[in-house]
């Protein structure tokens, strides 16, 4: 009987240079986002009154509830890059599960908060507002393309923890090549890795062949952690840019 | 990655409660009526939060000098394009 195990090959990559350039990568989000903060302050400077306004017509208790739904998935998306740092795949993938699911209750709540609002006839170029100020007109401008943009980040970010919530439930893998098995070993699908060492040694009369495909704990590459790290780095950084929104659009009234 | 982020869950749920307390501050706050000083305790109570995800949740406090150098850079490269704008048009 032979086995033979391939475990996965370890190539050396630079991971503080993997942080660094995300890092870099989010610093030009930042001053993306940094203009049109600079657009919101200067119309607020010229247009105060319609500012207040605007934002007293905008629902704080779901801004706050949505406040609240993204700092908790910045919590278990933290948590869920512990757990992988901790060897625990299986945990890894709850929380990072749960911070998926927080992100879509996010961009619900969005929804009908923007459905509400264009249902009202409040949207850029709408018949209404061009009946209003000028100023009420540009403050909700910069509400949809803030917020809006803010959302298509918040999707973006949940492509990227979905193909992470794959790679982390199924890779890497392990694979083993056993020949001339006995035909108990078909006993071991399913199971763990004590169970197919076990069943190795015994031998009968019957023999067939298999390959086996298992993963690990033990197999969690610093890959691995990285990419989940740094898809992490994004969510928290949408967070952080929620932070500020939150208050200048629904509280400055 | 030498099993550097072994911090406790707890340290995580604590900044966790704390950045939900200060929503609830903030919110408060905007109630009060404050006058031009709510805007400036909105932005800082909004620039506390945000702290502590980038410390904390993003790890930037245990990291080498290089990203509190690139962070503090681009903080302060915001800081100027904001307050020079600004300042350019205020006194227009």
């Amino acid at each position: 009987m032979n086995t033979a195990v391939e475990t996965p090959v370890h190539t050396h990559k630079d991971h503080e240079g993997a942080r660094i350039g995300m890092w870099l990568f989010l610093f030009t989000e930042v001053l993306l986002f940094g203009g049109l903060f600079l657009l919101y302050a200067v119309y607020r400077s010229k247009f105060p009154a319609d500012f207040h306004y605007g934002a007293s017509t905008l629902d704080t208790f779901m801004g706050t509830f949505n406040t609240i739904i993204l700092l908790t998935s910045s919590l278990t998306m933290v948590l869920a890059c512990a757990s992988l740092e901790r060897r625990n795949r299986r945990n890894a993938s709850i929380f990072l599960s749960i911070t998926i699911l927080f992100g879509i209750f996010f961009l619900v709540n969005k929804y009908i908060e923007w459905s509400a609002k264009i249902h009202h006839g409040i949207y850029p170029n709408s018949e209404i507002l061009q009946t209003h100020t000028p100023g009420e007109s540009v403050f909700y401008s910069l509400y949809y393309l803030m917020t809006g943009l803010h959302g298509i980040h918040i999707i973006i970010g949940l492509i990227l923890l979905g193909v992470m919530l794959y790679h982390v439930r199924r890779y890497p893998r392990r694979k083993v090549q056993l020949t001339n098995v006995g035909t108990n070993a078909v006993g071991i699908f399913g199971t763990n890795d004590e169970t197919l060492w076990r069943h190795k040694e015994e031998e009968t009369v019957e023999t067939m062949n298999l390959e086996l495909v298992y993963r690990s704990n033990e197999d969690i590459t610093d890959t691995l952690m990285i990419k989940l790290e740094n898809s992490g780095l994004y969510w928290h950084l949408v967070d952080v840019i929620w932070i500020f929104l939150f208050p200048l659009f629904y509280l400055i009234t | 990655m030498e099993q550097k982020n072994n911090r406790p869950f707890s340290t995580y749920v604590g900044i966790w409660l704390g950045l939900l307390m200060l929503t609830v501050l903030t919110v408060t706050v905007a109630g009060l009526n404050l006058g031009s000083l709510s805007v400036i305790g909105a932005i800082a109570i909004a620039a506390v939060k945000s702290s502590l995800v980038i410390m904390f949740f993003m790890h930037i406090k245990y990291e080498d000098k290089v990203f509190k150098i690139m962070l503090a850079l681009t903080v302060f490269t915001l800081v100027v394009i904001l307050l020079l704008t600004f300042a350019d048009t205020a006194f227009r």
